[in-house]
């Protein structure tokens, strides 16, 4: 029997009041020396510990305090703020003048629903003993696990990619200070400079991103460095987002200030001289130089063994984004190989509420209900103008697939891009307040 | 109830039993996907309309009707054509048992009360209540976000959005000036 407060206290019986008082410490004193390094004992109370503040973390750990109460949320961030990816392409582009619309804090989230939140970097997660070890040794121990890491970047398959790399040629694929140099570089940049955006193979975070993020810098380059261009190198053999939009805006809008080569797949780099490779033979050279390396889960999935065969994403169940690997322990967002959900913000937002759901169902011995998901992602093809793919997903022969004869992209004859783009605006606004309230 | 005990050994990787049974998706499942759009209790703005607190009847309606096509949308449409009309009602349900959600948003004054006469005189008799309650379909229009009501205004007066037929006899009438201060004063109910 594990002696906790209760147990302790139920066996004393009948001790007065001022004898439990006694009691109770002695009885947590004992809970701590259990394990030395442990840090908010676990009580009676059932804990879920949520790994990531970010666009699926946030949303998992409210989601579970609305749906039950009783259950006693820790988030574990190792930032105090959080930048928005989605958007960051504006500030790039030189549309929005700071990060603040892009940047929330966590204490109305905490207030509101009671989250109790950790400032610290989760190093290792034991499934067996349920818990996580931070920076500094402490460990938090859980009921159940919901890990919403994002993203981390492969760069050992890059020949010369180091720690310096992405302070010369930045990847600003986690916001922050990367997008603020990017934009920093490119105004800086002498008008008649290169830009070569150098993106991946699927699957990474956010498909149609780089193309938008080239949209807008092209944007940029026209009208303030029209002597420029920007180069878009994709490691895939044709576009793999809103192709037929795309490919109409940069007809359109960018025929003099930008390219786009697909089948390029960039293996080395050399940031002194701003030089990508192609396959270790075709050298493109940059004034300026976007390369945003291949991707896998956030580093602690993977350090924690939840990733799948591929090496890069965790497999998980289709009812709770539980982990195929490890029980207790769900996966979410950029990290989780959820069948035809692309790694989006909105899809990490709309897992985090199934995955709450069920958990919560799971831990009170309920019926787990149906997947239900949704995915929008707007993208500006310039200063007023947004194109969006939108898809519901369901569960179909055990995988989550998109519902058949609904979803798509937008019209292409660019009826809808002016009210997309006020619309756009305003999902950045509902989804960071939803987020961070 | 799902059984976790099942568990089996596949390929030297732990596989669970996928549950042999889960509940078809409940009013929540079905619409907390729809919030990080229109917001958990209510939009934030400054265009995304809020739905919260919207009658089921006009939920149901334009759901159906961006399903048909016959409502022009951006997005609506397409995610519309993903459910049935049961699961439109569950969505209406749901959203119809939010609390109301006052918008704070910056108005003119002079057309707030210029609007407030004219919509009594031509748009009360179906948006009831300053636009708190809807005749059948007609959707709550209080509080409301203006360049949400605008866009549906353009959308109505290029005929591209189609009215009732009562509706549309009253809207003719109006100029484009006295129109918006109509919604400038539904956007400003609290
Ligand atoms: C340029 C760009 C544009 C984009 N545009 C859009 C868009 O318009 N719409 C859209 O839907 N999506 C967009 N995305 C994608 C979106 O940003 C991601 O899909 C989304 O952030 C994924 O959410 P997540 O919770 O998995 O990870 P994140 O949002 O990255 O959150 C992960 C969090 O976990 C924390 N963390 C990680 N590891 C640890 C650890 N070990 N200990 C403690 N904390 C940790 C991180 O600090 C971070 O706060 C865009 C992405 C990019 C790069
Ligand atoms: C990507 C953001 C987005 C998502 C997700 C979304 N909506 Fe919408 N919704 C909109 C926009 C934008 C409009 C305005 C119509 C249009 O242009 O599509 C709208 C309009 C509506 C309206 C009409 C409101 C009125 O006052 O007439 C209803 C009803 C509605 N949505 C319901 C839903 C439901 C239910 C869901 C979830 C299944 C959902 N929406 C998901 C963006 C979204
Ligand atoms: C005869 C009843 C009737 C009258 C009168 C009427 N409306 Fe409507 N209105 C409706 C109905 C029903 C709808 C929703 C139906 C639809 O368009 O699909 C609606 C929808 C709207 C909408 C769209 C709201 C949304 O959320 O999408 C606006 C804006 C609007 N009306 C403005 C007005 C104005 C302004 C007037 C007065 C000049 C007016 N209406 C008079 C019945 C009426």
């Amino acid at each position: 029997m594990t002696l906790d407060r209760r147990n302790f206290i139920k066996l004393l019986g009948g001790a007065s009041t001022v004898a439990m008082a006694g009691v109770a410490s002695v009885a947590s004193a004992a809970v701590a020396a259990g394990s030395a390094s442990e840090v908010m004992p676990k009580g009676k109370q059932r804990r879920v510990v949520v790994i990531g503040g970010g666009y699926g973390g946030t949303i998992a750990a409210k989601y579970v305090r609305m749906l039950d109460s009783t259950i006693e949320v820790v988030m574990i961030e190792r930032n105090k703020q959080y930048v928005s990816c989605p958007f960051s392409n504006y500030y790039i582009g030189g549309l929005m003048k700071d990060l603040s619309p892009l940047t929330i804090s966590y204490d109305k989230l905490a207030k509101n629903h009671g989250i109790k939140m950790v400032y610290a970097d989760v190093t290792a997660i034991d499934p067996a003993a349920k818990t996580v070890t931070m920076g500094d040794g402490k460990t938090i121990s859980y009921d159940r696990l919901i890990v919403s890491p994002g993203v981390d970047f492969r760069t050992e398959e890059i020949e010369g990619y180091n720690d310096q790399t992405s302070l010369l040629m930045p990847h600003a694929w986690k916001a922050g200070e990367q997008t603020i140099l990017l934009r920093k570089q490119l105004e800086a940049m002498a008008d008649g400079g290169n830009v070569i955006i150098s993106m991946p193979l699927v699957p990474y975070r956010c498909p149609p991103g780089p193309y938008e993020r080239a949209s807008l810098i092209a944007n940029y380059l026209k009208t303030n460095k029209p002597k420029s261009k920007v180069m878009l190198l994709d490691a895939n053999a044709d576009v793999v987002a809103k192709k037929p939009l795309f490919t109409k805006a940069w007809n359109t809008y960018y025929k003099d200030n930008m390219v786009y080569i697909p089948g390029k797949k960039v293996t080395k780099v050399d940031a002194a001289t701003k030089t990508v490779t192609v396959e270790g033979i075709e050298d493109f050279k940059g004034d300026v130089v976007n390369f945003i390396p291949p991707q896998r889960a956030g580093r602690i999935a993977v350090a924690a063994g939840l990733v799948g065969p591929d090496k890069n994403w965790c497999p998980v169940d289709t009812v709770s984004f539980e982990s195929k690997i490890h029980k207790d322990i769900h996966v979410i967002g950029d990290s989780a190989a959820a069948g035809a959900m692309p790694k989006s913000g909105y899809s990490a937002n709309t897992e985090a509420k199934v995955c709450a759901t069920n958990l919560v169902a799971l831990m009170n011995g309920k019926e787990t209900v149906d997947l239900s998901t949704l995915n929008v992602c707007y993208s500006a093809i310039s200063d007023h103008e947004s194109i969006s793919v939108a898809f519901v997903y369901k569960v179909i022969d055990g995988k989550i697939a998109a519902v058949p004869n609904s979803g798509g992209i937008s019209p292409v004859d660019f009826s809808t891009t002016q009210h997309e783009h006020i619309y756009a605006e305003s999902w950045l606004k509902n989804i960071l307040t939803e987020m961070s309230t | 109830m799902m059984k976790w005990s099942k568990r089996i050994l596949v390929s030297g990787v732990l596989a669970f039993s996928a549950n042999a049974y889960a509940m078809p998706p409940t009013p929540e499942m079905l619409t907390f996907g729809c919030l990080g759009c229109h917001g958990g209790a209510g939009s934030a703005g400054p265009s995304m309309p809020t739905l919260a607190n919207q009658s089921k009847e006009a939920i149901v309606d334009a759901m159906k009707k961006f399903k048909s096509g016959e409502r022009p949308a951006t997005v609506m449409g397409r995610v519309a054509k993903a459910y049935t009309d049961e699961e439109f009602a569950l969505m209406g349900d749901f959203f119809s048992k939010q609390k109301f959600h006052v918008t704070s948003q910056t108005l003119k004054k002079a057309d707030i009360k210029k609007g407030a006469e004219l919509a009594k005189k031509n748009c009360s008799r179906c948006h009831m209540e300053n636009g708190k309650e809807g005749k059948d379909e007609a959707p709550v229009m209080a509080s409301q976000w203006l360049p949400y009501l605008q866009i549906q205004m353009e959308l109505y007066s290029t005929e591209k959005r189609k009215m009732p037929e009562k509706m549309a006899d009253k809207v003719k009438k109006l100029s484009k000036e006295e129109l918006d201060a109509i919604l400038t004063f539904y956007a400003n109910v609290k």
